[in-house]
């Protein structure tokens, strides 16, 4: 199956408007930053939009910014764009099944460390 | 130490190597799916992108028969031989509409004039909005659109002459 990635090959024409530009306003620009940071690329999928130099990237900053400048909650373009694309699109976990592992790991490897040194955690009783 | 726990690092190491074998045997698809298989086609409309052909919008898109959408643009480089299997599709009473991201009206003349012309109309997406809006994360690809509006089934990367059977099937189950 042949699939043409922006990284094989670019288009001719510029990037969008508000790809590379900031909003005029900071509080806007900030808000589009932080969700932008949290939007994975789909192209480089290692990076967020906002590290990413793929076309596609610089697309989807664009969008970001100008549905934030529209007043938009960051949270419904993030909504918006996970009916898209499904979750991962999102680096924000979120709270379904699939994602448990993520949030229990923590618990059990401190479980599993305890387990391993129970012969040396002797509850002294004097 | 039990004879069992003796073991335990041998085992664990069997373990990681078959883990090992069969992520190489088959690997993961890095391929980002859209979300919006069995979702009406969201609203769009597209200004033609040559002035010869017809422009895209959605409500083209529910018109009673099934559509092959097809995203691609003439810097694609798998999409030349695709624009032939799409030919091929074509004279099987597929209608194909096209959506040219990010391309330039002359770019595309000189494509369609180079690799042939399937498609009964284009939109021109400057700026990858309906790509994102439909899910689609890169060129080509091609989306199976009912009589209704409600896109069926997505197939990412350029359909080969492989896959004609299977498209012409997605179609009919569209119907």
């Amino acid at each position: 199956m042949m699939f043409c990635s922006a990284a094989l090959a670019d288009s001719n024409l510029p990037a969008a408007y508000w790809s590379n530009r900031q909003l005029p306003d900071p509080k806007q620009e900030a808000r589009a930053q932080a969700l932008m940071e949290q939007l994975r690329c789909l192209v480089c999928q290692g990076q967020s939009i906002a590290d990413s130099d793929a076309e596609l990237a610089g697309d989807m900053r664009d969008l970001v910014r100008r549905r934030i400048a529209a007043g938009e909650e960051p949270s419904a373009i993030r909504t918006w764009l996970i009916q898209r694309y499904g979750t991962w699109i999102s680096y924000k976990p979120t709270a379904e099944p699939a994602a448990w592992p993520l949030w229990l790991a923590p618990l059990a490897l401190l479980l599993i460390g305890a387990w391993l040194v129970r012969r040396r955690i002797r509850l002294r009783k004097r | 130490m039990s004879r069992a726990a003796r073991f335990a690092p041998l085992a664990l190491l069997f373990a990681v190597i078959v883990a090992l074998v069969w992520r190489l045997a088959t690997p993961v698809d890095t391929n980002v799916h859209s979300a919006m298989e069995g979702k009406p086609v969201p609203e769009f409309t597209l200004p033609a992108a040559l002035p010869s052909k017809p422009a895209l919008g959605s409500t083209d898109l529910a018109s009673g028969q099934p559509h092959l959408v097809n995203v691609f643009a003439s810097w694609c480089v798998p999409c030349v031989t695709e624009v032939k299997v799409l030919q091929t599709l074509k004279d099987s009473g597929v209608r194909v509409d096209g959506i040219a991201i990010r391309d330039r009206a002359d770019d595309l003349a000189a494509f369609l004039a180079r690799n042939g012309d399937p498609y009964e109309r284009i939109g021109s997406d400057a700026q990858s909005e309906v790509q994102i809006a439909l899910g689609s994360s890169g060129v080509p690809e091609s989306f199976v659109v009912d009589g209704k509006g409600v896109i069926r089934y997505q197939h990412i990367g350029a359909i080969e002459r492989s896959d004609v059977p299977m498209i012409l099937a997605k179609l009919e189950a569209a119907r």
